[in-house]
């Protein structure tokens, strides 16, 4: 019998609690709707032909759909689920929320809106944006402002002094690399949300039991 | 492509095709089927999907863990040293005293495998390739595809684009944009860089990048923060094998949707199925294996941690088997 929780099934939430036989028929009924709404099956009712055209689908903060864990014999928290425009709908500007975490390394997801204060990384970080358009501007402090070996980017008080490197005007699904020693300030007219590849640091946020999937 | 030396095969048999010895295994493929033998038994699987594993495995120096080519036959990878196995996490084969596990140096048994996939893989067929964009890897011997079975993993140092790093890809280079990917926005980020800062003002299409994918199932490292490797792929069809992890994984899912199945990694048992949409990240724990299924090819990033501690705290049980706990 499958103990799927409510996240990613598309259950409505004011939706009254349902017994482990609604369960398992619930499960099924989601099951033959996504088969039914694939393209490909979409198609065959339209004659089977086959299709020339395929729709790559990405998320974005205005329309994403979340799938799920389906549990058969095992405790959804052990796959920490969550989706980073969920996370990034429900954060303020520039939190830096982990939406992954492998010992000491994390993957941030950071809605990116207005314009962010300037940041240092000891190490080299990689920003992608995966939704809207982030502009990325680069800087060469006068002076070290970090140790090498630290992990996790810090804020800069103020302005830093130092070179200016270049801009980096980055859309969906552009990779930015942010250098190590290097400062760093992101500006977005409008929501868009960055995945950040970094080291979890003083700025990281960790809140797993809000974001996951957890029954 | 392989060091012959370390080989151990024969005289092709009347389909063409060379048998390959590994210590006490035995590999002999025909038209339809490779036929394994070892001391307590023996194995049949179709020869497609049979190469499709062995390439993965190939491929990935034999990965982080297990490579389960089927439900029999795999590795495991100790790092160094690789074990062959047949029913090692097939809790029946273990019940009946009927499964057999054999340790060769990493060489050997990459040299064995290199041998096998090219001598057994016909010039129509690659195993890397969607099945709608290859030919058959059925039939008698026909040729070779050395080129598509000896691919280069590309492994970029500090991040693809870069100056004296993994190339961008294009039409040009040999990379058209897959079919399936055919509305993957191809615009370039606009970067303007100050002189003397060309080395460390990069950005570059990532999408763009994947949809030029030339294979499923085979992640390549796009960009590297100290030991932490973003390893994206596209997939599409089925993962061709079943990855029991030793250590923990992520996937992010960039694009469309795959469907995991997760087994105990022991014994084969069913634990969950992950459905994963655009924006979902989800770990795979340390103690189970994986299959993805991908209806439409789509854009995946796994992301490992490569660590040269990982290893050590696996073999002394110290590593964690789930990310997070909360």
């Amino acid at each position: 019998m499958t103990r799927a929780g409510g996240v990613g099934t598309g259950r409505p939430s004011g939706a009254p609690k349902k017994t482990p036989a609604d369960e398992c028929i619930w499960n099924r009924v989601q099951q033959v709707v996504r088969w039914v709404q694939h393209p490909h099956v979409r198609n065959i009712d339209k004659g089977g032909v086959p299709l020339s055209k395929y729709t790559t689908v990405f998320g974005s903060l205005d329309h994403f759909e979340k799938g799920g864990v389906e549990v058969i014999n095992d405790d959804p928290k052990n796959y920490v689920f969550s989706n980073m425009f969920e996370v990034a709908k429900g954060s303020k500007p520039w939190e830096k929320v982990a939406v992954a975490k492998n010992q000491e390394y994390v993957l941030e997801a950071i809605r990116a809106e207005g314009t962010s204060e300037w940041r240092v990384t000891p190490h080299d970080e990689f920003a992608l944006v995966v939704d809207g358009e982030v502009v990325i501007e680069l800087l060469a402090p006068t002076a070290p402002l970090v140790d090498p070996g630290a992990s996790g980017s810090r804020a800069v008080k103020g302005e830093p002094e130092g070179s200016p490197m270049g801009t980096v005007t980055a859309g969906r699904g552009h990779m930015t690399l942010l250098p190590a020693g290097r400062c760093y300030r992101m500006s977005a007219a409008k929501p868009s949300v960055v995945l950040l590849q970094t080291i979890e640091g003083p700025d990281t946020i960790l809140r797993w039991a809000d974001i996951c999937q957890k029954f | 492509m392989s060091n012959e030396s370390l080989v151990s095969s024969g005289e092709a048999n009347e389909h063409g095709y060379r048998p390959f010895t590994l210590g006490g295994f035995h590999f002999d493929r025909d038209e339809h089927f490779v036929h394994i033998t070892w001391p307590t038994g023996r194995h049949e699987a179709a020869i497609e999907p049979f190469l499709k594993a062995l390439m993965r495995d190939v491929a990935w120096n034999f990965f982080y863990g297990t490579v389960n080519f089927d439900a029999v036959i795999g590795t495991l990878n100790h790092y160094g040293n690789v074990d062959l196995f047949a029913g090692r996490f097939n809790q029946a084969y273990r019940e009946a005293e009927l499964d057999h596990t054999e340790n060769f140096p990493h060489d050997e048994i990459k040299a064995t495998f290199e041998a096998m996939l090219g001598d057994w893989v016909n010039e129509s067929f690659d195993p890397f390739a969607a099945p709608q964009e290859t030919g058959s890897a059925y039939g008698l011997k026909s040729g070779a595809n050395t080129a598509a079975v000896t691919r280069t993993r590309i492994a970029a140092n500090r991040m693809v684009g870069l100056p004296d790093d993994e190339p961008l890809r294009s039409d040009e280079s040999g990379y058209p944009v897959n079919r399936m990917f055919a509305d993957v926005d191809q615009t370039e980020p606009h970067v303007e860089v100050v002189p003397g800062f060309e080395s460390e003002v990069s950005a570059f299409n990532f999408f763009a990048y994947l949809s030029r994918s030339d294979v499923t199932w085979n992640p390549s490292v796009v960009s590297v923060c100290r030991d932490s490797l973003f390893c994206p792929t596209t997939e599409e069809f089925i993962l061709p094998i079943i990855h029991g992890n030793d250590r923990v994984e992520w996937f992010v899912q960039l694009s469309d949707e795959i469907v995991w199945e997760v087994e105990d990694r022991d014994t084969g048992k069913p634990r969950a199925k992950v459905i994963m949409k655009a924006g979902d990240c989800a770990a795979m724990p340390a103690d189970i294996r994986h299959q993805g299924f991908s209806p439409k090819r789509s854009m995946l990033l796994v992301w490992e941690n490569n660590s040269s501690e990982l290893p050590g705290q696996i073999a002394r049980g110290e590593a964690p088997v789930v990310p997070v706990r909360f």
